[in-house]
């Protein structure tokens, strides 16, 4: 596995990194101010964990106007799941489907 | 994605890929046909590289046989500087009730970083296009109008990576 996956995994493998994601999912470009209002942490504490998201690549920063806007950036998952997900659902699909096979084979 | 509160405008999407390929090639693949019929949606495109020249991006044979139009994109180059940087009008055309959302603005950012690794960010600006923005998050995808700009640039990664786009990644 590379360095870019292990990142984007470590960055999931936490509830609060998760939350920020699917808040932001909710709705995208929202600042840190208004991202910290929705977690019992400090300041501090919801900075590093959109540090870490951002080096994921998980989470991307714009500047508009005075403001840092954050952004969803779904593209690393996106990776993960035709790198791997795919990979190993089609067996399962085509596995399935040769059990169909026979199966039916056999009530002939 | 489509709220928007008094300060900040929240219908904008950004997305981005590192690619190991360089900021020519990344401009190619997203500029000429010969590339933009080997991932994605899968379609010709046709630029007047400059300020105000035309941009289209066409349907494939196999879109066109179940009844889309010719042209799936139609837009005008906003700005222009290769290999760094393309904005772009983006007017989606091949659905009626999507090309009523009107023309969204679509720049693509392309900068070199270290060993020969190439960061390519899509800013989708779709103010006033939510089923657009939809169908570009891939929220369409089971309804076979496939995966958005993720799925096009995992796409164009594994193209400009291994010379191969993803297996089955032709399927609309």
């Amino acid at each position: 596995m590379n360095d870019d996956e292990d990142r984007v995994f470590k960055a999931l493998a936490d509830p609060t990194r998760r939350f920020l994601l699917d808040r932001l999912f909710e709705r995208d470009g929202r600042t840190l101010t208004e991202l910290e209002s929705e977690l019992e942490m400090t300041r501090f504490g919801v900075m590093k964990h959109l540090r870490l998201l951002e080096d994921a690549g998980l989470v991307i920063t714009r500047k508009s106007g005075r403001e840092k806007l954050h952004f969803l950036n779904p593209v690393p998952i996106r990776l993960i799941h035709d790198r791997w997900i795919d990979k190993y659902t089609e067996r399962q699909v085509s596995a399935l489907a040769e059990l169909k096979a026979k199966l039916e084979e056999g009530e002939a | 994605m489509t709220t928007t509160t008094a300060e900040t405008s929240v219908t904008t999407q950004v997305h981005r890929v590192y690619i190991k390929a360089t900021p020519e090639a990344i401009w190619d693949a997203i500029t000429k046909s010969e590339w933009t019929e080997r991932y994605g949606y899968g379609g010709r495109s046709e630029y007047d590289l400059r300020p105000g020249g035309t941009y289209r991006g066409f349907t494939t044979d196999a879109m066109r046989s179940v009844g889309a139009p010719d042209v799936a994109v139609e837009g005008e180059v906003i700005e222009t500087d290769p290999p760094r940087r393309l904005v772009l009008s983006w007017h989606f055309l091949m659905d009626p009730e999507l090309a009523a959302e009107g023309s969204t603005r679509l720049t693509y950012e392309i900068e070199p970083r270290e060993g020969g690794v190439t960061r390519l960010t899509v800013i989708h600006d779709l103010e006033g296009a939510p089923k657009l923005s939809l169908l570009l998050s891939g929220g369409m995808e089971d309804v076979g109008a496939g995966g958005g700009w993720s799925w096009v640039l995992s796409d164009l990664k594994s193209l400009l990576e291994t010379g191969e786009p993803l297996a089955g990644s032709h399927h609309i």
